[in-house]
């Protein structure tokens, strides 16, 4: 309940202008409230309003009558007597006429007239007040903008009321709009025009009779001219108003006589928004103004156009291989405009034909095309000439199945009498000639212009198809008018294709271009025959196991064989897709099987996986052609040791991982080829024998390992399962009883020094990387056994051995909690068995670089699922790194450093290991708690380290360290760590051998400079931070170092003045030496830097 | 004092398209890139501004890359520049930018000439010895003047 007196609070802060804004709109949002709750009723709240609304202070009447109208204007949802509104609108109609309180009465009308309820009088009342007493274009922009929304609302939603008004209400606003400038007014006012047109479309209405005033009002907006992009106007755009302005000139078609003159002179402006909106507003107009009205501006309109399309083409035609598929030559704003305008002309009217076709220019133009056989011949007039033509006459054929034919009625046989397909009788009578002989001579300019006419009727066939279910287009007599051509056609492109000579590029360029316009017609109603388009194909096929190089055309021609495979996938043509199957990808793929064929292996392959990427059908004749390739070359190899053979698998290897993995996600049934083709690579070596003869195949192991896991990785877990049985059975039936003998001892290793067999590495490399790749979920046959057989061979210096070992402890479930029963082994049994071998590591690392990694690897796993074991590792590794280990004598310094590299892979992301890709249980903030857990330990050995040596290593293990972990952690401790790492710097400075690591910890520290956190702590140690840095200007042995080393330098200007200040000299001198630096990125810093350091001052 | 600019309206031409640096000598560590034509053309025209207008040298076409003559083994460098107006008054204060950015710039072993085009100015031989002597510019240097004014032009752009 409002009492009285909280009310006249409420008006009292309202009408107070001295009050803030927020208190006004409060006291507003209560009186609303009050009413909506029913506790003050509109009667009450005018009876309490009545002098704030009647009283000769104007401020104070302008302010109640706004109260008033803003209090109804928030209570929209709220139904009201008929009788109160009627008495409102009253009030508000007669209080348009007080130009004070007018914003007060517009916002009142616009309030009431948004209501249901409100009756024809009033609304006619509202009306002519406003017409009769209201200035708009004296008002403020605010109320300028309320009497366009009223007058908006009006039009709209009460139209039936005003419609009486006729002339009186077109006139009034043609008056209201003259000479608005606001943009946000003008959207309304665009939308005003349009609904005037709406309201009266009758010809002797009022609209048809001022049409000319109204346009004027508006004519003089266009062509658009709005830079503001930035203020309260953000939400309106150039785009938005000329939409709207285009849609107020197309409203009606009484414009007719005053837009299109304007609108033709307009688009021979120079300005480029001038044309663009121009011919966007003329293609409006024509649909709107209808093809009566429009029919006397065509002559005009189209030498206009013509006169566009020639001023907005160039003369440079693209002979790339992108361009295949479009016109070839660029397209800039007005040409596309010009082209939609030119398509919905001929679209809309067919007799605007008659213009295009008859064009004298366009017809000299066809007598003069064969006077230059070469492109780049042509002068550029002629160049101009071909391409404007070839696409005026294109996109009016594209226009509709009547235009289409027209044209090519008009154009064809003379374009194939150019090209000397087509033999003229005496009768007059045209005759295609036969399959005799084909001219000899290529026009290029003929040839074009060719073959946008087909690939504007291959669009055509397309959008007739879209639209229409039932083919049609084989009686049109376009389509006849090919199909009886395209016998020679094909032909001609044939031979422009087979072209031998240097200089024929285009030519060739030319034909593979008409072929693929041939290929591509759709389906049933396509002018070409069946055979007719397998010869294509066989064509475009030929190029490609033809050529024995990488030249233009062998690229053209796979370029267009994959278009026509998407093109044909895309519109599901069952016909083609079988000779597309047949004559293409089988041809392929055998090849690839036989390799029997003058093509590089590499550029075979690259053509198939191209090719056969066009459908998932093709995908799967590709893998299972692959497959067999692979099992034929790999045995060939095993039985004659054909070198040849093992590289190509190899190379099938690579292209199925770079081409094919990629792809799993979006070819449907991917997944289980590759699996099949996983096994049958088991399946093949495992019927393969001994190498017949000694031979490096490092390359083939490592592709084979790429795929292996890469498939590994994608395959589900049930697919992951049977490729472990697959891979266990028969690593059992080889190397593993060999191995499972030996102990885990000292004794028995050092024995050890037959190597692994090229095949048993085979095996063995694979497994590890199936192992590697797989999810947790896989079930590990015997793993117990597997286990002791990567820790014999990673004692044998095996790396991936120690990566799987790695990638088994990271993903073992741990033991009691049962929740994976797939594995016969928990992690704990896994660890004991790794860490009982402990023993013979720690021995073998002092002979064995690969020792530390190995163990780093494991570590690595241990780390990423959070395993506090990785503890224990880093103790034996630190261990190493100490001057004197427990037996009392210091290690190799080649072992020492494996040692300190083995960090980085604990703490590094790796690609080939343990990451998403391959399912590896991940611990989050992991880096994190081993780097606080670390530091300390090799902080302190730092301190007591007594050889130069083993505080280089302890540095190179920290700096690994500390450059792995996120810079976040760094700049939590920079107090602490600021000092290790310019120390670390330091050290690592003066050995080459060091530089990566130099460098990332370099980076390290220009993180720390760069950042507030870290500042603080800069400032301290500034003094020893420009020493250190100053040192590394002049590093040796790595350009980027000396660089970061430059730009921190440009960094710490940051710092306070009085710190830096006194080391100018000192820096500067550095910095001039830098000037002469040996490369130019390093100089280009140091002048920055100097400039820099040169202008603070005292 | 002067009341109005020299050279009111200047005319502007688009800059040219860099000359793309081959970045295959990059790969080897310890290979020497000497001080070309080109590093020193972008030396000059970045920062430079014209003392007048907002402009580069280079959009004005007072420096061109062709106009920087470089020998690194002799540790010698002229650059020839062209004054917008053949009365300019500026081009001493162009010529000591060019020489000061140079100063500041390149390795203290080059020596370094300076020269207005053949033709393109009045008083051509006595700016050319003007802008050589070295007692003069470090004369002109100790002027607060025309140290501030020379800065001025020298400050880095915003590129």
């Amino acid at each position: 309940m409002v009492e009285p007196n909280q009310l006249t609070q409420h008006l009292e802060t309202f009408v107070d202008i001295t009050r803030s804004p927020t208190q006004q709109d409060d006291s507003l949002r209560r009186i609303a409230s009050s009413l909506e709750n029913d506790t003050l009723s509109i009667n009450q709240l005018v009876r309490e309003m009545e002098m704030y609304l009647t009283t000769t202070d104007d401020v104070v009447r302008a302010r109640g009558i706004l109260l008033l109208a803003e209090i109804l204007n928030s209570l929209k949802q709220k139904p009201l007597d008929n009788a109160i509104v009627h008495s409102l609108i009253g009030f508000f109609t007669e209080k348009l006429a007080d130009w004070r309180a007018v914003r007060g009465a517009l916002v009142g009308c616009l309030a009431l007239l948004k209501r249901k309820n409100v009756a024809g009088v009033d609304v006619l009342a509202i009306a002519k007040a406003m017409i009769q007493n209201v200035q708009v274009q004296s008002f403020a922009l605010l109320e300028r903008k309320l009497c366009f929304e009223l007058l908006e609302c009006l039009l709209q939603h009460h139209s039936e009321a005003i419609i009486t008004m006729g002339n009186l209400l077109v006139y009034a606003t043609c008056e209201a709009i003259d000479g608005e400038k606001d943009p946000q007014c003008l959207m309304v006012v665009f939308h005003l025009i349009e609904l005037l047109a709406q309201l009266f479309p009758s010809p002797s209405g009022p609209v048809a009779s001022d049409a000319s005033d109204i346009f004027d009002s508006i004519a003089c907006y266009f062509p658009l001219h709005f830079t503001h992009t930035k203020g309260d106007e953000a939400s309106i755009t150039r785009e938005d108003l000329s939409r709207g302005l285009l849609r107020a000139f197309s409203s009606t078609p009484f414009f007719e006589p005053y837009a299109i003159p304007l609108l033709l002179e307009k688009l021979s402006s120079s300005l480029t928004v001038a044309k663009v909106d121009s011919l966007k507003c003329l293609k409006d107009c024509a649909m709107k103004y209808g093809v009566y009205r429009m029919k006397k501006h065509y002559g005009v309109l189209w030498s206009a156009l013509k006169d566009e399309f020639y001023s907005s083409t160039g003369t440079q035609l693209s002979f790339a291989l992108e361009s295949l598929t479009s016109p070839g030559f660029e397209m800039n704003e007005i040409h596309r405009e010009a082209v939609n305008l030119l398509q919905t002309l001929v679209n809309q009217d067919i007799s605007f034909l008659g213009f295009v076709v008859d064009d004298i220019h366009i017809n000299t133009v066809f007598d003069t095309i064969s006077r230059h056989s070469q492109y780049k011949e042509m002068p550029d007039t002629s160049k101009l000439d071909v391409l404007v033509i070839s696409q005026i006459l294109s996109v009016s054929a594209k226009a509709s199945v009547k235009s289409c034919n027209i044209i090519f009625q008009t154009v064809f046989f003379r374009l194939m009498n150019i090209l000397g397909i087509v033999e003229i009788v005496s009768t007059g009578d045209v005759f295609p000639k036969g399959n005799s002989t084909v001219s000899t001579r290529l026009y290029h300019g003929g040839l074009h212009l060719c073959i946008e006419l087909l690939r504007a009727s291959k669009d055509l066939i397309l959008d007739f198809e879209e639209y229409s279910p039932t083919p049609g287009c084989a009686q049109e007599s376009w389509c006849s008018i090919v199909k009886s051509f395209s016998f020679p056609l094909i032909q001609v492109f044939t031979s422009a294709v087979r072209c031998s000579n240097n200089d024929c590029a285009e030519d060739v360029y030319f034909g593979v271009k008409g072929l693929l316009a041939m290929g591509m017609f759709w389906g049933g109603s396509s002018p070409l025959s069946r055979s007719e388009f397998e010869k294509i194909l066989m064509t475009l096929t030929s190029i490609i196991t033809a050529k024995s190089a990488k030249t233009v055309v062998w690229e053209l021609a796979l370029r267009a064989l994959v278009c026509i495979g998407s093109f044909i996938d895309r519109y599901h043509d069952s016909d083609k897709v079988m000779s597309y199957m047949s004559i293409v990808v089988e041809n392929l793929v055998s090849l690839a099987s036989s390799s029997q064929c003058g093509l590089p292996y590499a550029m075979l392959l690259e053509a198939t996986s191209e090719v056969c990427s066009t459908g998932p059908e093709h995908v799967e004749k590709m893998v299972q052609g692959f497959e067999e390739a692979f099992c034929s070359s790999l045995s060939d190899f095993y039985v004659t040791g054909n070198f040849k053979s093992i590289d190509n698998c190899s190379q099938l290897l690579k292209c199925l991982t770079n081409k094919l993995l990629p792809r799993v996600a979006e070819i449907d049934g991917l997944e289980k080829l590759l699996v099949h083709f996983a096994i049958s690579m088991w399946n093949q070596i495992e019927s393969c024998g001994v190498f017949s003869c000694d031979f490096n195949c490092r390359e083939f192991v490592e592709a084979a390992m790429t795929s292996m896991g890469q498939v590994v990785g994608i395959a589900l877990v049930e697919s992951q399962n049977s490729i472990f049985q697959k891979a266990y059975s028969v690593i059992s039936s080889s190397i593993l009883p060999a191995m499972e003998s030996i102990p885990l001892t000292f004794a028995a290793l050092e024995g050890l020094q037959r190597d692994l067999s090229k095949r048993d590495e085979l095996i063995l490399s694979l497994f590890a990387s199936v192992m590697i790749a797989a999810s947790p979920a896989a079930s590990i046959p015997d793993a117990k056994s597997l286990i002791h057989l990567f820790l014999v061979s990673l004692l044998k210096g095996y790396i991936p051995a120690a990566q799987a070992l790695g990638s088994m402890v990271n993903k073992l479930s741990s033991g009691s909690g049962g929740t994976n029963i797939s594995s016969d082994c928990s992690l704990e049994e896994a660890c004991d068995i790794i860490f009982h071998a402990d023993f013979a590591l720690e021995k073998k690392i002092s002979s064995n670089g690969s020792g530390p990694s190995g163990l780093a690897w494991i570590g690595k796993g241990l780390l990423m699922r959070g395993d506090k074991r990785v503890n224990e590792i880093a103790q034996v590794l630190v261990e190493c790194l100490k001057s004197s280990n427990r037996s009392g004598h210091a290690l190799h310094p080649s072992a020492m450093k494996h040692s300190a590299d083995a960090f980085f892979i604990l703490m590094s992301d790796s690609e080939v290991c343990l990451n998403r890709k391959f399912h590896a249980v991940i611990r989050p903030l992991y880096k994190q708690w081993f780097f606080s857990s670390t530091v300390p330990i090799l902080e302190s050995l730092i301190m007591n380290s007594e050889t130069p040596l083993s505080r280089t290593m302890l540095h190179v293990a920290l700096a690994h360290v500390i450059s792995n972990v996120p810079l976040t952690v760094i700049l939590d401790n920079t107090k602490k760590l600021h000092p290790l790492i310019l120390e670390g710097l330091s050290v690592l400075s003066v050995d080459s051998s060091e530089k990566e690591t130099l460098f990332s910890l370099l980076l390290v520290l220009s993180g720390t400079l760069t950042d507030t956190k870290g500042q603080q702590s800069a400032s301290d140690n500034a003094h020893i931070i420009i020493e250190c840095l100053v040192k590394l200007t002049s590093y040796p042995y790595l350009m980027v170092v000396r660089e970061t080393a430059i730009q921190c330098l440009v960094a710490l200007l940051e710092l306070p003045h009085r710190r830096i200040y006194p080391f100018r000299r000192k820096v500067l001198q550095a910095i001039v030496k830098a000037l002469d630096d040996r490369k130019q990125r390093v100089r280009k810093e140091a002048i920055r830097c100097r400039q820099a350091w040169v202008s603070i001052t005292t | 004092m002067v009341t109005g600019l020299i050279n009111e309206n200047p005319i502007i031409y688009p800059k040219k398209e860099r000359r793309v640096r081959t970045d295959s000598n990059n790969t080897d560590e310890f290979a020497a890139e000497p001080i070309d034509q080109l590093e020193i053309f972008d030396i000059l025209s970045l920062d430079i501004k014209d003392p007048e207008h907002p402009y580069s040298l280079e959009e004005l076409k007072v420096i061109t890359e062709d106009s920087v003559e470089v020998d690194d083994e002799t540790s010698h460098v002229r650059v020839t520049f062209t004054p917008t107006m053949e009365h300019c008054s500026m081009a001493t204060i162009i010529g000591l930018c060019v020489r000061v950015k140079l100063m500041r710039s390149l390795p203290p072993r080059y020596k370094i000439d300076i020269r207005v085009a053949p033709g393109s100015h009045a008083t051509e031989d006595a700016l050319n010895k003007q802008l050589n002597d070295k007692e003069r510019v470090a004369a002109a240097l100790e002027n607060p003047n025309l140290v501030e004014m020379v800065d001025e032009c020298l400050l880095p752009s915003d590129e």
